[in-house]
């Protein structure tokens, strides 16, 4: 479904991303991890149009889609998350995920539709209450916010950059089966960047690791978790 | 939905029925005053379209006056009706819109910098009106050949007929202002001035939004401009373009309270009325005092209500316990 080949992303002369290449099957969870500032994130932001590609090409579902604006990006069915969440805060919660479901689909829908759509990737998540203002919502709830407005646009591949820090382990533990449910449910493919490796790993079908910007292992989880260059580098990294 | 346009439309066409007795119990005084109030009205609900999504143009005086000359000019030179020539001017406001706009928002010129784009635009605008001083007059300004009460013309030396167009344009004005505000665009606008990587990853083509509103803003002051010279019957560099107008503009929305469907209005009642109210009772020799007294006030509302006059009656209103 997903085609990356040869992708690299210099900042000056500084290569954040590094001819990394990857393939993406219909249904499946890959994890992409990888310690603090090895690319993943922009990796996401290249797929997802947010920057344009030093190098490389990304094929999505057959097309090429490398340097298309975002907005185009998502029309075609490719939703992101961020990382540190970017909520519209003057908007509120129902607001802000109707808003991506209006726009979030090439075709226009009415707009009792597009709360429709709104309340149920609300619901998804786990959000019970609709009225809220994003005013005072913590992280667990941003993040969770984060995930409603991408799957407001019904997409088909979803990139969940969920570095989960500042979340309990109850949080995490929740977040994991939402993303395990989303795939089932709503059949949604998905690319999970994380850096705890423990709870990814009993979740995805496959991982890939990157470091300083280059894919140094692709493979089953537990492969990686054998991996000596792996455990070097990014249990090294986290141990710190 | 439909409440939601009752709720809108309600309030506006009573100020209109209202608004359109004014003639008749009136003098050709208070008629000059409400005129400039409407199309200066009109002109700053226009600005405020973008102001309050946080693109603040300084660059308006540039299409005011495009608006202004356009039809005067053509009506001189060609013998053109300002029919066409006002369109031909909203045209040429858009297409200059659209030319310091794409760059802009391409290059995410956003905040100050946009603020201070646009302010150069407005004096190129208004030092290009002066080096053209051959056709435009320069700063002596221009007036268009004047045929007495004429449709055709889009002249009328009585006031009633211009103060009906004003109430007109302006009602179009806070229509157009409405329509903006409603459902999806405006919450679209609104996330786009907040953050605009993530509008353009829920799929918000940021760009084509905020050209569209950029344009309207545009197209309805170089409207603005063209009704204000065709009543004036005098352009004037300095009163219709450049850096003064802009500030002027900016001023009275901000003042009037640009989130607020009446606010930039109630600004145009500000800065029309005051001066003219302090140089009748100040007298001739306080000019100058006017327009300082004018000034240090915006400076007070400016930091005192930054929600601008209506918007401050509005949070009084809201905090007032309903009885
Ligand atoms: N816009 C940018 N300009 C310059 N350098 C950048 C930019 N974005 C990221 N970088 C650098 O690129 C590298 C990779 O960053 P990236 O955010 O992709 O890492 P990451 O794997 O997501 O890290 P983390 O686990 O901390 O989220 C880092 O060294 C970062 O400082
Ligand atoms: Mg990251």
């Amino acid at each position: 479904m997903l085609e990356v080949s040869g992708l690299s992303k210099r900042f000056g002369h500084f290569p954040a991303v590094n001819q990394v290449s990857f393939n993406l099957r219909q249904g499946e969870i890959l994890g992409l991890i990888g310690p603090n500032g090895s690319g993943k994130s922009t990796t996401f932001n290249l797929i997802a149009g947010a920057m344009r590609p030093s190098a490389g090409s990304i094929r999505f579902e057959g097309a090429e889609i490398s340097g298309l604006p975002a907005h185009k990006v998502c029309h075609i069915g490719l939703a992101r998350t961020f990382q540190i969440p970017r909520p519209f805060r003057r908007l509120s919660l129902v607001e802000n995920v109707a808003l991506a479901a209006h726009f979030g689909s090439s075709e226009s829908i009415a707009e009792s539709e597009a709360r429709r759509r709104a309340e149920n990737a609300l619901e998804t998540v786990g959000f019970s209450s609709m009225k809220v203002s994003t005013e005072g919502l913590g992280a667990a709830a941003l993040k969770k916010l984060e995930l409603a407005r991408a799957l407001a646009t019904q997409p088909r591949l979803l990139l969940a950059d969920e570095s989960l820090g500042g979340l309990d382990h109850a949080e995490m533990e929740h977040a994991a089966a939402m993303l395990e449910t989303i795939r089932t449910r709503l059949g949604i493919t998905i690319i999970w960047v994380e850096h705890i490796m423990g709870l990814l790993m009993r979740v995805v079908d496959r991982v890939i690791v990157l470091d300083h910007g280059e894919k140094i292992f692709e493979g089953l989880p537990e492969a990686a978790a054998k991996d000596a260059r792996v455990t070097e580098v990014y249990l090294g990294h986290a141990r710190t | 939905m439909k409440d939601e346009v009752i709720r809108r439309l309600g309030p506006l066409l009573l100020a209109v029925l209202g608004l359109a007795f004014v003639p008749f119990v009136t003098s050709d005084y208070v008629l000059h005053i409400a005129i400039q109030i409407l199309l200066w009205g009109f002109v700053y609900t226009a600005w405020s379209l973008m102001g309050k999504f946080g693109l603040v143009s300084l660059g308006h005086g540039a299409f005011l006056g495009i608006g202004a000359y356009a039809s005067p000019l053509l009506w001189n030179y060609t013998g053109l009706t300002p029919w066409l020539g006002i369109p031909i001017g909203i045209l040429l406001a858009v297409l200059l819109a659209l030319i310091i706009g794409y760059p802009c928002f391409r290059l995410r010129v956003v905040g100050h910098y946009f603020a201070l784009v646009t302010l150069a635009l407005s004096q190129v605008a208004l030092l290009t009106i002066v080096a053209a001083r051959d056709i435009t007059g320069g700063s002596l300004g221009m007036t268009p050949k004047a045929v007495g009460h004429s449709w055709y013309a889009l002249q009328f030396p009585e006031k009633p007929y211009f103060y009906a167009i004003a109430l007109v344009a302006w009602a179009f004005g806070l229509c157009i202002w409405h329509l903006v505000d409603l459902g999806k665009g405006r919450a679209a606008l609104e996330a786009i001035a907040e953050d605009e990587g993530a509008a353009a990853s829920i799929g918000i083509n940021v760009m084509r939004e905020k050209l569209r509103v950029t344009v309207t803003s545009a197209a309805l002051t170089a409207l603005g401009g063209s009704l204000l010279s065709q009543y004036f019957m005098y352009v004037n560099p300095d009163t219709l373009s450049g850096i003064a107008v802009s500030l002027q503009i900016v001023f009275a929305a901000i003042a009037g309270g640009m989130y607020s469907v009446f606010g930039p209005t109630a600004g145009g009642l500000f800065t029309i009325a005051l001066p003219e109210i302090l140089r009748i009772s100040l007298g001739t020799n306080f000019v100058g005092a006017a327009n300082t007294i004018y000034g240090a006030l915006l400076v007070i509302f400016i930091i005192f209500m930054p929600r601008g006059i209506i918007g401050w009656v509005e949070s009084r209103l809201a905090a007032a316990p309903a009885r």
